[in-house]
């Protein structure tokens, strides 16, 4: 889903703030927001994906404005409500405003089979797809080519697993891109690695 | 949205869970206490401060990281399903981030700080990392090459800092104390000229 949260590489933000934000909680509410969800998950009343997705589906304007919190707070409100844990009309009643929710999701999409054997120093380029749902791929490294550093154990697959759909498990690979790759004459000069799913790759021809 | 307007909807969400039984009496105190008391930096200072003092540990570290940290007793959850150990040198600094939200090994490192969730870092770290650095307090030379990791998946990431040259010989509880939540992210250096010796006593107040 191409939304305000795919945030790597965009340009306007002002300096990183360390001072006031060194805590990871600055009020108690916080604190509680996200008890609430971590309880959730760990009851699998929801999963990591669909948390992840839900605060993603955030208007974008309520996205951007929200503290990190608040993003917490309505991904698990959100979902209780569509999972008919609670109704939305309840939880207005006792907040005494209307709260608001994230957006319906659209549809998600399962793994395909038949991938290609891929080993550490092969280079790989991200397929050039556009995904309507959930997905792990940063906009930043679509279509890009890399090299492979790493590879993990499988993992559920990211793209059905929010939206309930089979997980078939998959490897990620750490796939190093050179950041003037990324952003030909306009970055700092870096190696940026990212995980990406078997399915999100495909192989390509070494740079010459 | 206002802090007073938050606290109120979480309290009604709280409470509406609470009465259909989705959430116990003590999720909440059990989570704070976790949070405050359990998943803290110096799980991974301790990590690091054992694989400077023995290199077989070392290897075991940055070949398997979930296996060596439950060795000494620390846990991960469900979904973080690996941790990546990357290894500071005089010319490689590595840091880590999170563009699409804010995954963070939190029980190895602790919970994220308010400036590593925030929109500024998420956006530029990976594009601008030098300079962002810089900004925050870790002027790198050109020699040293960065390498960032983004964290999209179930794999976790720590740094190992390069340990200090003046603390060779130093015992491992004295070595902990060096290792900040920063170092462990990659947004500091522990080494001289990046730290200064005198600046470590100020470092853990």
């Amino acid at each position: 889903m191409d939304g305000l949260h795919d945030m790597g590489g965009r340009q306007g933000f002002g300096l990183v703030v360390m001072s006031g934000r060194r805590e990871p909680f600055h009020d108690e509410w916080e604190v509680r927001a996200a008890a609430i969800s971590a309880r959730l998950i760990g009851q699998h009343v929801y999963n990591m994906d669909e948390f992840r997705h839900a605060i993603e589906r955030m208007a974008p304007r309520h996205y951007i404005c929200a503290s990190y919190f608040e993003r917490t707070f309505t991904a698990a409100a959100t979902l209780c409500v569509e999972k008919g844990v609670i109704s939305h009309a309840e939880l207005n009643a006792l907040s005494g405003e209307m709260v608001p929710l994230a957006s319906p999701a659209r549809p998600g999409r399962i793994a395909p089979a038949d991938l290609p054997e891929l080993r550490i120093g092969d280079w790989v380029t991200v397929k050039n797809e556009f995904v309507g749902g959930h997905t792990r791929v940063p906009a930043y490294v679509r279509g890009k080519r890399g090299q492979i550093v790493d590879i993990s154990p499988a993992y559920p697959f990211a793209d059905a697993a929010a939206h309930g759909l089979e997980p078939a498990a998959q490897r990620t690979f750490d796939v190093r891109f050179r950041s003037a790759d990324l952003w030909p004459d306009c970055c700092d000069d870096a190696e940026v690695h990212v995980g990406l799913f078997h399915c999100y790759l495909e192989i390509a021809s070494p740079p010459v | 949205m206002n802090s007073s307007s938050m606290e109120t909807r979480v309290a009604a969400l709280e409470a509406l869970l609470k009465e259909k039984g989705a959430l116990a009496e003590d999720s909440i105190p059990t989570y704070a206490h976790r949070t405050s008391e359990e998943w803290l930096p110096v799980n991974g200072a301790r990590l690091c401060a054992r694989a400077w003092c023995d290199s077989g540990f070392k290897r075991f570290l940055l070949s398997d990281g979930k296996a060596a940290a439950a060795s000494m007793g620390f846990t991960m959850p469900e979904h973080h399903r690996k941790l990546a150990v990357k290894e500071n040198t005089p010319s490689i600094h590595n840091v880590i981030c999170c563009t699409l939200c804010s995954c963070t090994a939190f029980t190895i490192i602790g919970m994220a700080p308010g400036w590593y969730k925030d929109f500024e870092y998420r956006a530029r770290i990976v594009r601008e990392a030098r300079t962002v650095l810089a900004e925050m307090g870790l002027v790198l030379p050109d020699e040293i090459h960065i390498r960032v990791w983004d964290t999209t998946t179930d794999t976790r990431y720590m740094i190992l800092p390069l340990q200090p040259p003046y603390t060779a010989g130093w015992s491992e509880e004295r070595l902990v104390r060096l290792v900040t939540k920063e170092s462990l992210i990659g947004v500091q250096r522990l080494e001289p000229p990046f730290l200064a010796v005198q600046d470590q006593d100020t470092l853990h107040g």
